[in-house]
């Protein structure tokens, strides 16, 4: 990415409307404590969304099943943490970390697993046409919702945080929760590895001109449709780590958060411009933090900061703040 | 005059026409046909039906534009009705209050999502309406106050519509003649006349621009139509509708809810149905409905006995569970998508084409053109 030609008035938003907050919230610990609070929930957020940004910026295809990568991968972790109680009741956070790193990992191999089938019996027969994509992807949110259902059983499971995670850390005068550092790690790490790949790799490389000129590509030599594929599975794994986050932040998981993060992360890619990764990090930074300040001014207008900061976002720029030219 | 009813869209397939007659006949005859509450209750829901998925019908099968906010008006529509009628009282007053109130409420909020959706991106269009269809879910839910919350309104409805008004000590053909038999013809009444409205206007000129428009938007705007204006009308012509079809739910059910009438299954039920029907076909409304609901209503009870006839196998068990007939159902979605892209009554109109190609002559309309998007 050329520095020059960067546009930077979205990424000026975040901290703009962090400052904007302050003289509501008045006191300046509280405001860190929301502040911090409301980026490391906004990583997590990016992190759902990045799998579908991905989807849609890279192979056009609007996934509306998307919540259901994200509903698998929480339950996964239900499962696999459950099953190594040892580690996840043992006040060391790197033994805590030994039972939520595998969770994550399988979650991701699950979730991918499952965007191969999808992709292959869902979405193939309709590439092109976004009326379908939507139709269909909605019926296989459908499919999988009651799949769920039929293993985990229809009712609310909980999902606590390991031992060493909870609590929270002071910052000055600031209480910080632990785990949401940890998420604005993880947050970060995944923000830093899409973009390397995406600008910085020859793989990358190969889909951003796949994307362009699908045929030249193929006639390079390259295997395009593989490759696209390999797309739809890492979207699906990063939901399905995503899944994993938003499982242990709110501490249980229910087989309809698909379809309730679905609205979530639909916000947050109209707001960053559908097909951004960047946008989409912005988009779910302002969520995140949009949500833990109404949630502390105005507790009853949580939802409905998020759609009128869209539809502020929308007036400003119709297609989102970073809008793909194609 | 049949033709001139029916706006000269007339079924062009035989077994189209014996089936929707049927239909037709079933729905105006099962008071009589059919004794029982259960029955009268699944004719009344597909009356319903009919209305909100033909509604729904104008805005995805004509005008190509997918909108997750239809519940939204139907619901407005169910909550005119309750909320004038528990504070103003049972009456026709309150009945004609709540409806026109409604009516209204929708017209601004379908003008406003229909005016905001013009500088964005058709694509957009849908997860904006998905979202807000969900803010005002809970909206619903919290004003309490007002709309009763999680547990709903219950109210009485004029005493006319009433179980307890008698027409007649006797019953004629097995049919008690009281205040629930008038409110269901009531009902049949106002559908019969709002799908035929709805026909009469995909019919109709501006009908016929708003296919133009969902099979090549750019042409439609380069011949000189206003697209976004077109845009605009339908979506506000579909959430009155809808809206309508919501007040008949209320004055049927005489309670509302939120999980009665805003929930975004019934979203899922009403793309479902228009997919099975036949988008951009007012007659598949009448059919999907009629399957569906008539599958809702009595393919639990056919789970149920698989479910007990496989309980040796407890994951079969649990895949046949009456539960999870949502299951099948999804299913049956994406294969219609899949093989049925036009549905029941696109398909028998292709069937009949295929035969006699040379006596038709308006072309079916598969709906083969994208989702229009234009980047400009």
């Amino acid at each position: 990415m050329n520095l020059r030609e960067l546009d930077w008035k979205p990424l000026a938003l975040v901290p703009l409307l962090a400052l904007a907050v302050l003289p509501f919230i008045g006191s300046a610990s509280t405001w860190v404590t929301l502040t911090v609070a409301g980026l490391a929930m906004g990583m997590i957020i990016f992190i759902i969304a990045s799998g579908l940004t991905l989807v849609f910026g890279l192979m056009d295809v609007l996934n509306f099943g998307h919540g259901v990568f994200i509903a698998l991968g929480a339950f996964v972790a239900t499962s696999v943490l459950g099953a190594m109680g040892d580690y996840t009741a043992s006040q060391s956070l790197l033994t805590n970390l030994l039972a939520v790193f595998p969770a994550m990992v399988v979650a991701m191999l699950v979730a991918g697993a499952v965007g191969l089938a999808f992709e292959r019996f869902i979405v193939r027969p309709v590439y092109g046409n976004h009326l379908k994509q939507i139709l269909i992807t909605m019926g296989g949110m459908i499919i999988g919702e009651e799949l769920i259902k039929v293993i985990w059983g229809p009712l609310q499971i909980p999902l606590p945080l390991p031992q060493g995670m909870r609590g929270t850390v002071l910052l000055g005068d600031a209480a910080v929760e632990r785990y949401r550092l940890l998420a604005v790690i993880v947050g970060v790490a995944v923000f830093a590895i899409l973009l390397w790949t995406l600008t910085r790799t020859k793989i990358g490389l190969l889909i951003r001109a796949g994307v362009q000129d699908r045929e030249m590509v193929e006639s390079l030599g390259y295997r395009i449709r593989v490759l696209f594929i390999g797309v739809f599975v890492v979207g699906s794994a990063l939901a399905g780590l995503g899944g994993v986050m938003w499982g242990l932040y709110q501490q249980n998981v229910v087989p309809q958060m698909g379809a309730q993060v679905n609205v979530l992360i639909f916000i947050v890619l109209i707001i960053g411009g559908l097909g951004s990764t960047t946008g989409a990090l912005i988009g779910a930074l302002l969520v995140g933090l949009m949500a833990n300040y109404t949630g502390f001014l105005v507790p009853k207008a949580a939802l409905f900061s998020n759609i009128a900061l869209m539809m502020a976002i929308l007036l400003w720029r119709p297609q989102g703040v970073y809008a793909l030219s194609k | 005059m049949l033709n001139r009813l029916l706006s000269h869209d007339l079924p062009r397939s035989k077994p189209l026409a014996v089936l929707l007659l049927l239909i037709v006949l079933a729905l105006a005859f099962t008071p009589f046909l059919f004794p029982g509450v259960k029955a009268l209750n699944v004719a009344a829901k597909v009356l319903v039906f009919v209305v909100l998925v033909a509604s729904f019908d104008l805005l995805l099968g004509y005008t190509g534009i997918v909108s997750f906010a239809h519940t939204m008006f139907f619901g407005i529509g169910a909550y005119g009705v309750a909320i004038a009628s528990t504070r103003m009282g049972a009456g026709w007053a309150a009945l004609g209050t709540g409806i026109a109130a409604a009516l209204a409420l929708s017209l601004v909020l379908a003008l406003a999502i229909g005016l905001f959706s013009l500088r964005v991106r058709a694509i957009f269009f849908s997860m904006i309406t998905l979202a807000v269809a969900a803010a005002f879910q809970t909206l619903a839910s919290q004003l309490s106050e007002i709309t009763g919350g999680e547990d709903g309104l219950t109210f009485r409805v004029p005493e006319q519509l009433s179980p307890s008004f008698e027409l007649a000590a006797e019953p004629f053909l097995g049919a008690n003649l009281d205040g629930r038999l008038l409110c269901y013809y009531l009902l049949f009444a106002t559908a019969l006349v709002l799908v035929l409205a709805l026909l009469r206007i995909v019919n109709s000129p501006f009908g016929r621009v708003l296919q133009a428009i969902r099979e090549n938007e750019f042409r439609a705007e380069a011949i000189g139509y206003r697209v976004v204006v077109y845009r605009t009308v339908s979506s506000i012509l579909s959430a009155l509708f809808a809206t309508l079809a919501g007040a008949m739910l209320a004055v049927w059910l005489r309670y509302n809810g939120p999980d009665t009438s805003l929930s975004f299954e019934i979203m899922l039920d009403v793309l479902l149905i228009v997919v099975i029907g036949g988008m951009g076909t007012i007659y598949g409304a009448l059919i999907g409905s009629a399957v569906f609901v008539v599958a809702q209503s009595y393919l639990q009870d056919l789970l149920r006995l698989g479910s007990e006839a496989v309980s040796g196998l407890p994951w079969l068990a649990a895949l046949l569970s009456p539960d999870r007939w949502l299951l099948w159902l999804g299913l049956l979605f994406v294969l219609s998508v899949y093989y049925f892209p036009t549905g029941v009554v696109g398909r028998l109109r292709a069937w009949r084409a295929a035969r006699s190609p040379a006596t038709s002559t308006h072309p079916t309309h598969p709906l083969q053109g994208d989702y229009v998007e234009n980047n400009r």
